[in-house]
């Protein structure tokens, strides 16, 4: 602090005095408060304590993850940005380029599920047209505990309104997403959201390149108090009522948000921004310290100036507000006019703020008092990184499908598992989205009578390409042995893409995992990353941009590690797109994929025999990519009329997803035992063609080395066939379509 | 060569499928133009169009700030003239809070936000919106609206009845309108409203082709 600021610090509204303790209650460390001691060679003000400790929350550093997350692969010659800026950019062809990022609000939505919710697919929104990309889809992964838990309800109920508020407003389609439901996340239920955007590719945005003497723009909506201390709650467990910290939950308003989202898309075309960051976790902080750092300048920023929406904020509170629709943008100067005037348009607040300096320091004044003073670079640089200890869970037994008998007939079994909450129509849910707005919906939850797809397929405009997207985990795979689980993530999400005839790219990645300091947990995220980086190698798709939400426990109780994964391809020509309904009666019905029949960790196994054991099926990486690139083959070569990987609830489900939508039959001579119908075998599909054709498929994937085998036939009655037993398509549907409106109804 | 006849689309903070109709539009052989909400005059148009959204946040009711927008009183001005006009879900609300169409849209029935297909029938096919479908023609329109719930006094409603100004009805009511009204049209045959949304329905992508016909209609009624 400089000589004159410290003279008059007698007169400036006093600030807490910094100690051990208050360094305590910011979540530092002592071995942290040390360092923050010799970084600053003074005790910190109160102001900067509160900056260290947002910086320096996990949620912000990821100081315990960073060391794993380098095992990733993140490059590929279509990748234009990695991991690092708000949110990862591909290479789409014809000058385009896809922009997306996954990330989470499971603390909050927790807490406050409407608002939680709401404002993470705000956050995840501003981090894509941050970077100069227009949304065009949203999607989802949500993780909610035991139907049966009290909470439950609620909070599936508050989530997903949440949700469809915000993206319907704001007018972006939500196409598609998953929810699982298990009793690990009883007192943490997880809020994973995904934007993807789409930019030119040369006209990219990021949030490095602040030079010298540029001016330091704050736009959009009001600071308050809301969210204050919000990143350094979501690195925390947690403990006892949790009520007590709805104040930390964000508040948004989707409208602001969509007037901020034409306002700068009108800004970026004017060719005046060097660099612009969202004020999501830790707002005005981490947005100015990671501009600065990035661009190896300093920064001064007057409180001031900020736009506020109540009476007597302090600068520690307007630093660590999270209020929701700001954005920090960073322009060459002398050009404010030409920014204020489209801000004015929009109705929104616009204020010069601060400067880029080259001081190399952070510098946070209110009416020419300092409040901060520190140095970016350690700020950024010196933030703790952990190699935390790391346990391997212990390897699980294969069981042997035949101790696991059916208890019913076969086609009973199956009605019985399509009336479970992990299994059901997602109809209820999918619904409350706005699936169709902007018209470029192909392929949504909101056009089911199209035939349903495996990834939601998404239109270019004035383009015949299109995106595929895709949300995947199985989280009681990753929980039975977190390599598999994490190759298995991956797989599924690359295999959904694949159905669609689409090349998979890309993905984004969103850790949820329990309390780091636990060397279980801490080798679950190590198991995970391992089998993640072993299927993203092996199928070429790479990670792009992710995030990372530990402590997701309460009372000591951890959630299961869920590595969610959200993938892009890309479809070169949108009319050639697969969907997974039967199209019509008398086609040949056919298997992709070896079935030794895995009952371990299966649906059935859990919601027959009451069981979660074993070890989950093994991913064979390299047969995954043989079977998936020959299935894209027959889909692109118009070979195939539907087509639907088989994942929860095995071969079995997989058909009845497939006759359900269009009404349509099948006959099949597969063996009527649990592990064929209901085994969780992975790098496996169900495909139809014309009966004519199928000797010339078979034949095809045979030449191709893929396993594959007729196992049947569509036909005229609406019914399965199986094994001398049959059933109702019609009996299927009720169970499927009402467990969840049914159990919301309660 | 004539040129394309022109639908100005009125673009209010917080609208979101301009592009939308815009591009129906525009497939049905229209010039379509954007205006933004603090305009005081339109272009000589063919047709004026309210598009759905969320008109300045809807915090109020649906569509009644948009009501008070600089650009509504040229918009009464043009209609009394006798330019068509055509209000889509969030337009509708607005068409029916500016008093150009009687009623209001509430809450759904079932409190929710309700994005869908569903069967919709044009019971009146003898208007300017409506020629090129056929009388009872019923086909699947997608839906995506929380506020949708058509309500009136019973007698408005008898009248609109005894009119046959119901345009279009729900075959399978997703939000409790009265009598199952999806759309609705002025005595005059110029100003329609509708909840559904026919421009998410014009082509093959989108999975249903029906909706193109309303405006292919309009650009019959004013080429």
């Amino acid at each position: 602090m400089t000589a004159t600021a410290m003279k008059k610090q007698n007169t400036k509204p006093a600030e807490p005095e910094v100690n051990q303790a208050t360094a305590a209650e910011h979540k530092l460390n002592s071995e942290e408060y040390a360092r923050v001691l010799k970084i600053m060679g003074r005790t910190p003000s109160f102001t900067e304590l509160g900056i260290f400790s947002a910086m320096w929350s996990e949620h912000c550093s990821y100081k315990s993850s960073r060391v794993w997350l380098a095992k990733l692969p993140t490059k590929a010659p279509w990748v234009i940005q990695g991991p690092g800026e708000n949110a990862g950019v591909i290479d789409i062809g014809d000058g385009q380029a896809a922009v997306f990022k996954m990330e989470s609000h499971n603390h909050p939505s927790f807490i406050e599920p409407f608002q939680g919710a709401a404002t993470g697919v705000g956050g995840i929104l501003r981090d894509v047209f941050t970077m100069g990309a227009r949304p065009i889809a949203n999607m989802n992964a949500l993780r909610f505990g035991d139907p049966n838990h009290p909470k439950t309800r609620g909070l599936l109920k508050g989530v997903v309104s949440g949700i469809g508020h915000y993206g319907n407003c704001v007018g972006v389609p939500t196409v598609g997403g998953e929810t699982n439901f298990h009793s690990s996340y009883n007192g943490n239920i997880l809020v994973n959201a995904m934007t993807v955007g789409l930019a030119d590719a040369d006209k990219i945005f990021y949030s490095r390149g602040a030079r010298v003497g540029d001016q330091v723009i704050y736009v959009g909506a009001k600071t308050g108090r809301d969210g204050v201390g919000g990143a350094v709650m979501s690195s925390d467990s947690f403990e006892g009522d949790v009520q007590d910290m709805r104040p930390q939950v964000q508040v948004g308003d989707p409208f602001m948000e969509k007037l901020l989202i034409e306002a700068c898309l009108e800004l970026m075309a004017t060719d005046t921004i060097t660099a612009i960051q969202d004020m999501g976790a830790a707002g005005l902080t981490s947005s100015s310290v990671e501009m600065a750092d990035k661009g190896g300048v300093g920064i001064e920023i007057h409180m001031d100036r900020v736009p506020t929406r109540e009476e007597g904020m302090t600068p520690y509170e307007m630093m660590l507000s999270e209020s929701q629709e700001r954005m920090l943008v960073i322009l060459k100067p002398g050009i404010e006019a030409v920014a204020e005037a489209i801000f004015k348009k929009w109705n929104l607040d616009f204020a010069v703020i601060g400067s880029i300096t080259d001081t190399g320091n952070l510098v946070v004044k209110m009416h020419g008092e300092v409040f901060a003073e520190m140095p970016v670079r350690p700020l950024v640089d010196d933030a703790p990184k952990y190699n935390r200890p790391t346990e391997p869970t212990p390897a699980q037994p294969i069981l042997d499908a035949t101790k696991f008998p059916l208890k019913n007939s076969v086609l009973q079994t199956l009605k019985q598992l399509l009336g479970t909450p992990d299994l059901c129509s997602r109809r209820w849910i999918f619904e409350q989205y706005d699936s169709l707005v902007r018209g470029m919906t192909a392929n949504g939850p909101g056009i089911d009578h199209n035939g349903g797809s495996d990834a939601a397929i998404v239109k270019i405009p004035n383009n015949k390409k299109a995106l595929a997207i895709t949300t995947d985990c199985t989280p009681r795979y990753c929980f039975a042995d977190p390599v598999q689980g994490g190759r298995q993530a991956v797989a599924e999400a690359w295999r959904n893409i694949t159905c669609t005839g689409a090349l998979p790219r890309a993905v984004t990645d969103n850790m949820n995992f329990g309390n780091p300091e636990k060397p279980r947990i801490m080798g679950q995220f190590a198991g995970a990353i391992e089998g993640m980086a072993e299927a993203c190698n092996a199928l070429d798709f790479p990670v792009i941009s992710g995030n990372v939400s530990l402590y997701n426990e309460t009372n000591g109780n951890a959630i299961l590690p869920t590595p969610a994964i959200g993938g892009v391809g890309v479809l070169a020509d949108v009319s050639k797109r697969m969907t997974i309904a039967f199209r019509t009666a008398g086609e040949a019905i056919i298997l992709v994929g070896g079935t030794p029949g895995h009952i371990g960790q299966t649906i059935y196994l859990r919601e027959v025999h009451g069981r979660e054991e074993g070890a989950p099926p093994p991913v064979d990486l390299a047969v995954e990519r043989k079977n998936g690139d020959a299935v894209r083959e027959l889909i692109l070569s118009s070979r195939v009329t539907a087509c639907h990987d088989i994942s929860d609830g095995g071969l079995l489900t997989a058909i009845a997803e497939m006759a359900l939508p269009k009404n349509i039959g099948a006959e099949l001579t597969i063996g009527a035992d649990a592990a064929t119908c209901f085994g969780e075998d992975q790098a496996r599909y169900v495909l139809t063609c014309p009966a004519a054709n199928a000797a010339e498929v078979l034949s095809e994937l045979k030449s191709a080395g893929v396993t594959a085998e007729q196992i049947g036939q569509t036909i005229g009655a609406t019914e399965i066939r199986l094994d001398g037993e049959k059933i109702a398509l019609a009996e299927l549907r009720t169970v499927y379509d009402h467990w969840l409106p049914d159990y919301i109804n309660g | 060569m004539k040129n394309k006849p022109l639908a100005s689309i009125l673009v209010f903070p917080g609208t979101n499928r301009e592009h939308d109709i815009s591009g129906a539009l525009r497939a049905a052989g229209f010039e379509t133009k954007f205006i933004w909400h603090t305009e005081t005059a339109l272009p000589a148009s063919d047709l004026i169009v309210l598009p759905g959204g969320f008109s300045y946040g809807d915090y109020l009711r649906t569509g009644a700030i948009a009501t008070l927008s600089p650009v509504m009183g040229a918009v009464r001005e043009v209609a009394a003239k006798g330019v068509r006009v055509l209000g889509v879900c969030n337009g509708f609300q607005s068409l029916c809070e500016a008093g150009m169409l009687p009623g209001v849209l509430l809450r759904n029935g079932h409190l929710k936000f309700n994005c869908k297909f569903t069967p919709l029938r044009a019971e009146n096919n003898n208007t300017d919106f409506t020629r090129q479908y056929r009388k009872d023609e019923t086909f699947p329109c997608p839906i995506a609206h929380g506020d949708g719930n058509y309500t009136a006094e019973a007698d408005t409603v008898k009248m609109l009845e005894d009119e046959g100004r119901i345009v279009f009805r729900y075959a399978d009511n997703p939000n409790g309108s009265m009598n199952n009204i999806a759309g609705i049209i002025s005595a005059d045959g110029r100003v329609m409203g509708m909840m559904p949304h026919p421009e998410n329905a014009v082509n093959e992508l989108q999975g249903e082709t029906a909706g193109l016909k309303l405006f292919q209609s309009l650009y019959e009624a004013v080429a």
